[in-house]
């Protein structure tokens, strides 16, 4: 191919190195920038996992202080949901694919999504700073909930700081997709034309605008709290803490759906191509990712079944919370339906798919128990919760994520990585998976609470079970990230359409030259069709 | 793509909309003070929803946009105010 | 040898896509003033004895002329957009001007109010407000923290009113470094100016980020025409 145009990786503009790159206003170098540092701040994250489970093999207080271990959690928590899993897809792939996807040149605003990079890197080292100076992590917990987040000497107006400027970065992705999508899709490309990937950015980026917001204020009111002594949650002076919870879970109930939602779409993206067929039900799919970040508001108080709420919101919250689910069923079924009689073939991405398939559903499941108000009063704030959200954050998100990367890693690089060290982590991946969170979610289901640094003898063997788990895991995701960074170094060079999909963005060089595309696309068609199996 | 632009609004239109919300200002203020109790609070509301809405549909061209952005605006109020409702069905049955 | 050229670069801007963008932080702006006002309702509902009495506390006089001032600047911007849009940089930058003393008014009025809150020991966390009933601590401590964030917001409102005032009096013609050009255009090129939009008198991108700017202190304005009566004309 004698097409004059660099690769984006090698076009030199304004700025030179280095500076090229963090000045870049390219929505593929800017994806990059996200995917390093996202995958940076998630390896931490699994380090101090690591380290939690290993504190738990014996009971009492060895290792480290329980003062520790509280402090450990939180960073843990705060780490993998704002700084990895929030902005993960969406800033990371999102940025890379979106205007690929839709046959435009960039997003709608350039600069702005430079500065949503800038603006996470700068709540990135507020987070760290709180870390690591002054009086130490925060040790409440990642929800801060009053009183003690008001009471504790801990950094926690910084930490909270910290996430109060991520916020922002988050907002200011949602603000360019909604623009994007709906001003610069190419001729011929109307709604029901985008691959369902940009149809799940464009209901995340709504949850993105209408509910980080919330969170913003509750965390203003934190700060302002501890130095202002407000009293707005201190019963003595008339105030509600309860009302804290339902400011803090407003937005972090569908904060999980930022989270699943592009995982979703993701999935959406991998199981046509490797089936070689038209995904089944696309105008269900799209509808639901609306539905799921629409109802997705409706049920928050299903964190506060516990705390005190009146019973009819108890009742009216556990109703809604089951509608919730009819939508991610939806997809399920209609994922496996496009499967049906389809011509599989389980490259990489297809096997994390199934993964994906697998375990979010045992986490939906699973959900369930939550749901539902009488079991709900039986494994709240125990490890049975715990197993639960990391089914579904990391055996779905998590998975969506490493399925987006080997997907689109020979696009955004032009190599392809190593696929038998990747099924060797995976295998490492998936039993370590199980064995950490599902024996959680046993020993839950028998009463051991979280956030608890010790425990009585008999939870001692499941404790044992889950930190070897812990281990192979742990390996296995280092696995896999190592063969990546392998690839980078000497990964075979892969063609414009490796996996012979028929979505925009295998239409154009891997890696893109700078401009996406030499002349913009015009589209006649659905985004998955396929005839004898190849794109039509 | 060139901005689809409607013909600029009469500065007439502006000043009326201006006497209009100083006159339901002053409405406002002359209904705090009859003690009509319990509702004075929801006349109060409605007169500065009414208010809002002059602003939002004039001064910030909301009637002379197309429809997605109305839409928009009532999806944004549409999630807050059934924020709101949900809060209360905790709180008023406490 | 190829001849130097000076090109010029016309740029049509998308005036709803801003617009969109626009509106969608208008949007974050509601929600977050709405959770306070949640806030506010709830407190409210749950001690509506409490908050009319301190509401009385509260000047309705000084609230009444900050409603005005508010509501007059509104005018003010609306027509300075209307100016410009009528070619009139000249009356659209005093308009402007005249727009953020009304805001550098309403924030003095504020500055007079606190202070003489604060001055009588009513502040956020002080004993003589502690002292007081929990209804009453509630409705001061919202009231600092509404008008407080809304001053704030008052306070951006006027920087970027001021870049507007500087970016209307400035003359619309723009030149971008040479680097901005493609590849091809760029061997041979000397200066680039650019021309936004079709009239050589209207600079549509000045418009459009005028009329943005209009739209963010048209939403300063709307959140206080909700303010103004709560926290004032309860009693």
């Amino acid at each position: 191919m004698t097409d004059a145009a660099p690769s984006y990786l090698a076009d030199q503009r304004r700025h030179k190195g280095l500076a090229g790159w963090i000045f870049s206003t390219d929505h593929k170098r800017i994806g990059v920038l996200y995917l390093w540092s996202i995958l940076t701040f998630f390896s931490v994250g699994v380090l101090i996992g690591v380290v939690m489970r290993l504190k738990m093999l014996w009971p009492g207080e060895h290792l480290y202080s329980a003062a520790a271990y509280n402090a450990f959690f939180t960073v843990h928590g705060v780490i993998q949901i704002f700084l990895f899993i929030i902005p993960g897809i969406p800033a990371a792939f999102g940025n890379f694919i979106l205007p690929l996807q839709i046959g435009a040149k960039d997003v709608a605003f350039p600069r702005l999504n430079l500065l949503s990079w800038w603006v996470y890197v700068v709540g990135a080292i507020l987070a760290l700073t709180a870390l690591l100076s002054g009086n130490g992590p925060p040790d409440t917990g990642w929800s801060f909930y009053v009183p003690y987040s008001l009471r504790t000497n801990t950094n926690v107006t910084l930490a909270v700081f910290a996430a109060f400027i991520l916020g922002f970065s988050s907002i200011l992705t949602g603000l360019n997709f909604i623009t994007t999508i709906h001003r610069m899709r190419c001729p011929g490309m109307s709604w029901f034309r985008m691959p369902l990937f940009t149809w799940s950015l464009y209901a995340t980026a709504w949850i993105q605008i209408l509910a980080t917001p919330i969170l913003a204020i509750t965390l203003i009111l934190v700060m302002a709290e501890r130095i202002l002594n407000l009293g707005l949650f201190d019963p003595a002076r008339g105030g509600d803490p309860l009302l804290y919870q339902h400011l803090f879970w407003i937005y972090s109930h569908p904060a999980v759906y930022i989270m699943i939602l592009p995982a979703m779409g993701v999935i959406s993206e991998v199981i046509p191509t490797f089936c070689r067929k038209n995904i089944y039900g696309y105008k269900a799919i799209a509808f639901s990712s609306l539905a799921i970040a629409f109802v997705g508001y409706l049920v928050w108080a299903h964190h506060m079944f516990t705390s005190g709420m009146s019973d009819t919101a108890r009742m009216v919250f556990s109703l809604l919370t089951f509608l919730v689910a009819i939508p991610s069923g939806v997809k399920v079924f209609n994922w496996i339906a496009t499967m049906y009689k389809g011509s599989i073939k389980i490259e990489p991405p297809m096997l994390f798919a199934m993964t994906f398939l697998f375990l979010f559903s045992i986490g939906g499941l699973t959900g369930l128990l939550n749901g539902a108000l009488a079991t709900d009063i039986n494994v709240h704030e125990t490890y049975y919760v715990v197993g639960h959200f990391h089914y579904t954050m990391f055996g779905g998100t998590g998975m969506g994520f490493f399925a987006a990367l080997l997907y689109w890693f020979p696009k955004m690089t032009g190599k392809m990585y190593n696929k038998r060290t990747i099924v060797v982590a995976w295998a490492h991946i998936f039993v370590g998976f199980n064995m950490l969170y599902f024996t959680m979610m046993i020993m839950g289901w028998m009463g051991m609470p979280r956030r608890y640094y010790s425990y009585p003898p008999e939870f001692h063997t499941y404790h044992v079970v889950a930190t070897i788990g812990s281990w192979l895991l742990a390996i296995g995701v280092f696995m896999f990230l190592g063969a990546f960074i392998a690839a980078l170094r000497k990964g075979q060079p892969a063609t414009a359409n490796p996996w012979e999909s028929a979505t925009l963005e295998w239409q154009t060089p891997s890696p893109p030259p700078t401009e996406n595309f030499h002349d913009i696309p015009t589209v006649t068609g659905g985004p998955y069709e396929y005839k004898g199996g190849h794109p039509a | 793509m060139s901005s689809e632009k409607h013909p600029p609004i009469s500065l007439g239109t502006y000043l009326m909309v201006w006497l209009a919300l100083l006159a339901l200002t002053a409405l406002t203020i002359t209904a705090a003070s009859l003690h009509f109790g319990r509702w004075s609070v929801l006349a109060a509301i409605i007169i500065a929803t009414i208010k809002g809405t002059l602003v939002l549909m004039y001064f910030m061209h909301l009637r002379y946009e197309d429809r997605v952005f109305k839409i928009m605006l009532l999806l944004a109020l549409f999630t807050l105010a059934v924020i709101m409702l949900l809060t209360f069905v905790d709180v008023l049955l406490r | 040898m190829s001849t130097p050229t000076h090109t010029t670069h016309e740029y049509h801007p998308d005036s709803t896509g801003s617009k969109i963008a626009m509106w969608l932080f208008l949007f974050t702006e509601l929600l977050l003033f709405g959770g306070m006002f949640l806030l506010y309702a709830v407190y409210r509902a749950k001690n509506p004895a409490d908050f009319h009495y301190a509401s009385l506390n509260l000047d309705t006089k000084v609230g009444a002329i900050n409603t005005g001032i508010l509501l007059t600047s509104s005018l003010t911007m609306v027509l300075a957009i209307g100016m410009l849009e009528r070619r009139n940089r000249k009356a659209s930058f005093w308009l402007l001007v005249i727009t953020i003393a009304f805001g550098v008014w309403f924030l003095i009025n504020k500055y007079i109010e606190w202070s003489h809150k604060i001055h009588h020991g009513i502040y956020p966390g002080s004993e003589e407000l502690i002292g007081r009933t929990a209804g009453e601590n509630l409705f001061y401590s919202l009231y600092f923290l509404m008008t407080g964030l809304h001053g704030i917001h008052v306070i951006a409102g006027l920087i970027v009113l001021g870049f507007m005032a500087w970016m209307v009096a400035r003359p619309h013609q723009r030149s971008l470094p040479i680097s901005a050009l493609s590849a091809e255009a760029r061997p041979n090129a000397v200066s680039v100016t650019v021309e936004y939009g079709v009239d050589p008198k209207l600079d549509e991108q000045k418009l459009i980020r005028l009329e943005n700017a209009g739209l963010y202190w048209h939403l300063v304005d709307v959140i206080w025409i909700f303010l103004f009566p709560l926290f004032y004309l309860i009693s």
